[in-house]
């Protein structure tokens, strides 16, 4: 398969499966789709529709020995599956950051956050003072009050919104070329959340990364993305542009998803809901995973995995009937 | 329990390993200590002055102790000794903890605040010492032994349950009992209760271990069943005299003190993994 | 910071005084009184209402308490009945030695569990950790009483090869801190591990390897770091756990520590060094369990948010 140039990463046919008792689960089917320089490109789902063990494959967060990843992980046009474990530690930070659902969860309580987005830039082997100069400049950058006094607060010593920024700024530390960002405001309130997305979206600007956002909320989707690949049971069921999305939805899914967001123009009583529930999967399984919810489910549908069909350069979706 | 959990509970119980060598265990125990005057080829307190300190032989398969009394009557005489230290023990600490743990937790507050800090209490001072002092009061014997560590035991009842019932409490059955006008204890016992079973069965099985090790320590020392109790525990401790002459007298009746030990162990993990997964980080 | 530690020794002193009114109380609760209890029936009631009056048992129970608790910090804490002399005499020796052989005890405990707990989480399911898992859980099955007899049964008697009895030279002290280490071992082995496994499963550790840091610098700096609070906390809660077995273990080895001073009294109904014993032993506790309540003050910064308050 041939690469498309300009895109930063691309991700080949991606599987993944974890092992559970009596077999493998797969969790990540066949996911093809590539994130362009300076793009913001995300990936939405339900939850447990395989999205964030995409991310973590990606940066090779995964390894407890259960998971089993097949297909190609392209980052610059190298595949990063062919990489040692000890390359992969250079890759970390360095060339993808990552910022995670939980801000407190995720930074450790015992270090001050100065020192913990320190410790990111310490590892490109400079000096203490030009370090700890760079963090609260990073700080700065990601609007803290008074950087130079935050550096030096714990965790819990800072609201969501802040821990927030710390992890940003620890991910960001390196210049890495895509930040990866797993849910990134689903913790924080809403008025954390614009702060944190205009942050990120004058990020791509300054620093010129892209981002792959993993989120369950469309409404961020609309707000922030270029492109987005809608996930269910860990397949890609439809990706285009954000427009092609939302105005020319294709997939039964997809279309399903947009007529359950609520939105203001229409007035028709009661929310769409999806019946039913995602189906647990083995990976030997043939057919479309949607069949048991879909409303157009035909009989190829049960037992033949769905084509991919292509709308424009951008949009796909996978789906016999339609 | 219901009768649907209980099939549930008997189904997976039969493929858990733990649980079905450690109900082995403890039920060959029980079936010697009812059977023993059956099994035991002698009384347990059957003196004989002319066969003392007999290594084992074909007579003697456990030897005989300073008064010529065959071992092996005695090790099956004194399961009876440790399932009544296990049975007792468990009932007090139960009783007051549960009671305790139920109380604090469903008044929560100054009531609660003052019972956990009786439990802080004893958790802090080093429980053989507790034991001790409750001995040195109530004086020797089996019985003060048994309520002496019980007493110190309790506490760990009296957390897991004043947990359990501060979560349940909140659920809205209970608000639904109280707006139908209960009184507490009536909440307590026809709601709480039943709900807090299960995790009351696992930590029995899970305290039952140290309970019958610590009672029979203090036997050992010398503060609980007094002679001629075929006790292990005493048993153990007539060995130390004997230690360099009569090394038989510290083995057997400690096999068989770890035998129930194990046999209680392998059954609290195998109770605890079916009916409480989640108390695995215990 | 300092909010906690005042917080930590108030408490401790709360339970301080708490257990010297229980011992106090000892007293009291025995059928008769002291008197009758010391002097027996032998002695004519008027001659016991003079002692009583002379002990001041004749006054109301604070007071007594008071009176008893001053002399008590000043370290008097009556008269043994049977040796006749001053209860402190008797301990005085005796606490270094306590105190020598328990921490001794709790050093080899952490040196030897500690790293195979560490190893054991590391190399998860391995045979290595099945091993150190299977072994240890063996031992939880026997009580250290009984490992401390068979350790005397092989190296004492038939080996021949270590003292088992007494306190003249260091290798009297192998044995009692090899069966106190055995019959601790298991549970700080396990404690050790199910932490360590808990903190690598924290989000932290993967934002730590998120951001490029090294596995070896992951490890230490944020799995070891963090995991050493949760150990030390379960270490200082061992402690009284450690000073039972202790107890017993000098009861058994001859060791003249306190604890064999109080199986003694006990079996001879020396009341006042009972008494004594309790009340120093544990202070000690307490002592220590503050002790370790301020590194882990230390250690750990949020710490104003109440470690010890959960369910643990």
């Amino acid at each position: 398969m041939g690469l498309d140039s300009g895109e930063l990463l691309k991700l080949d046919g991606l599987s993944v499966e974890y092992r559970v008792r009596g077999g493998w689960l797969s969790a990540v089917k066949n996911v093809t789709l590539g994130v362009g320089s300076g793009e913001i490109f995300a990936v939405v789902g339900e939850s447990g529709c395989g999205k964030s063990t995409i991310a973590h494959s990606i940066m090779r967060l995964n390894t407890d020995g259960n998971e089993r990843v097949s297909g190609g992980i392209y980052f610059e046009g190298e595949n990063l599956g062919d990489y040692s474990d000890r390359q992969m530690t250079a890759v970390r930070g360095k060339k993808i950051g990552m910022i995670f659902q939980n801000p407190l969860d995720s930074l450790n309580p015992v270090y001050r956050s100065g020192y913990q987005v320190a410790e990111a830039i310490y590892l490109d082997g400079k000096g203490r003072d030009e370090v700890w100069r760079e963090v609260i400049e990073l700080y700065r950058k990601m609007k803290m009050p008074d950087p130079a006094k935050r550096v030096r607060s714990f965790p819990h010593e800072l609201s969501g919104g802040m821990r927030q920024r710390v992890m940003i700024a620890m991910m960001l530390a390196r210049n890495p070329k895509l930040l990866i960002a797993d849910e990134p405001t689903t913790a924080l309130d809403v008025t954390i959340e614009a702060q944190i997305l205009e942050i990120m979206n004058q990020l791509r600007a300054d620093f010129d990364a892209s981002i792959l956002l993993i989120t369950h909320n469309f409404g961020l989707v609309a707000e922030i993305a270029d492109r987005v690949a809608v996930m269910y049971a860990g397949e890609v069921a439809e990706q285009g542009s954000v427009f092609e999305i939302f105005q020319r939805p294709r997939h039964p899914y997809t279309e399903l998803l947009m007529k359950a967001l609520p939105r203001r123009s229409k007035r028709e009583g009661r929310l769409q809901t999806i019946d039913g529930t995602v189906p647990r999967l083995t990976s030997t399984e043939p057919g479309c995973r949607f069949y048991n919810r879909c409303p157009c489910a035909g009989g190829r549908c049960r037992n033949q995995d769905p084509p991919v069909r292509r709308l424009s350069d951008t949009h796909s979706y996978a789906c016999h009937n339609r | 329990m219901n009768r649907g959990r209980l099939r549930e509970f008997l189904i997976s119980g039969r493929k858990n390993v733990n649980f079905l060598v450690g109900a082995f265990i403890i039920l060959s125990v029980i079936l010697v200590a009812v059977f023993a005057p059956f099994i035991a080829p002698y009384g347990y307190d059957e003196a004989n002055r002319d066969e003392r300190l007999q290594p084992p032989s074909q007579k003697h398969p456990f030897g005989t102790d300073d008064f010529g009394r065959d071992m092996l009557s005695k090790v099956i005489y004194g399961s009876r000794i440790t399932l009544q230290i296990a049975l007792t023990g468990t009932l007090i600490q139960m009783a007051l903890g549960v009671s305790v743990g139920m109380i604090s937790g469903y008044f929560g507050r100054t009531v609660d605040k003052i019972l956990m800090f009786v439990a802080d209490l004893t958790w802090c001072v080093p429980g053989i010492i507790l034991a001790l002092a409750v001995v040195t009061l109530l004086g020797k014997g089996l019985t003060n032994s048994i309520i002496a560590i019980s007493l110190v035991n309790w506490t760990q009842y009296a957390r897991i349950v004043r947990a359990k019932t501060m979560s349940i409490k909140n659920q809205a059955f209970i608000e639904t009992g109280i707006a139908f006008g209960e009184k507490a204890p009536a909440i307590m016992l026809r709601y709480i209760f039943p709900n807090i079973v299960p995790a009351i069965v696992v930590m029995a099985s899970m305290q039952l271990p140290s309970t019958v090790m610590s009672t029979t320590a203090l036997s050992f020392l010398g503060l609980g069943s007094q002679p001629p109790s075929p006790d292990w525990g005493l048993a153990l401790s007539n060995g130390m005299k004997y230690i360099t002459r009569g090394q038989w007298l510290s083995i057997f009746p400690g096999i068989a003190l770890v035998y129930v030990v194990f046999g209680f162990n392998l059954l609290g993990e195998g109770l605890r993994d079916l009916l409480d997964p989640r108390m695995k980080s215990l | 910071m300092s909010s906690y530690i005042v917080k930590r020794l108030i408490q401790g002193f709360f339970l301080v005084f708490s257990v010297s009114v229980l011992v106090f109380a000892m007293l009291y609760i025995m059928p008769g009184d002291p008197i009758d209890q010391v002097m027996g029936w032998k002695v004519s009631q008027e001659k016991k209402d003079e002692m009583r009056r002379f002990y001041g048992f004749d006054r109301p129970l604070h007071e007594q308490y008071l009176s008893w608790a001053r002399k008590a910090i000043k370290g008097d804490m009556g008269v043994s009945v049977r040796t006749k002399l001053p209860v402190l005499d008797l301990m005085k020796a005796r606490i270094p030695i306590t105190l020598k052989f328990t921490g001794l005890t709790l050093l080899f405990d952490i040196l030897i569990a500690v790293p195979l707990g560490l190893l054991c989480a590391y190399w998860k399911d391995s045979l290595f950790d099945r091993l150190v898992v299977g072994v240890s859980l063996f031992f939880t099955a026997i009580p250290q009483f009984w490992t401390a007899v068979l350790l005397i049964l092989l190296f004492g008697v038939t080996l021949k090869v270590l003292p088992f009895n007494g306190y003249d030279t260091p290798l009297h002290l192998v044995l009692p801190v090899a069966a106190g280490v055995l019959g601790s071992f298991a549970s700080t082995i396990r404690m050790t591990k199910s932490e360590v496994l808990e903190v690598i499963r924290e989000k932290y550790v993967t934002t730590a390897y998120a951001k490029g840091l090294s596995k070896s610098a992951v490890l230490v700096r944020h799995v070891l770091r963090n995991a050493i609070i949760l150990i030390t906390v379960l270490i200082s809660l061992s402690i009284p756990w450690l000073i039972s077995g202790a107890v017993i273990l000098e009861h058994i080895f001859g060791i003249p520590g306190m604890g064999g001073l109080m199986v003694n009294s006990i079996i001879m109904q020396d009341f006042a060094v009972v008494q004594a014993c309790v009340l120093v032993i544990t202070v000690l506790t307490v002592v220590f369990n503050i002790l370790c309540d301020l590194l882990i003050g230390l250690l750990d910064p949020r710490i104003s948010l109440s470690l010890r308050g959960g369910e643990r």
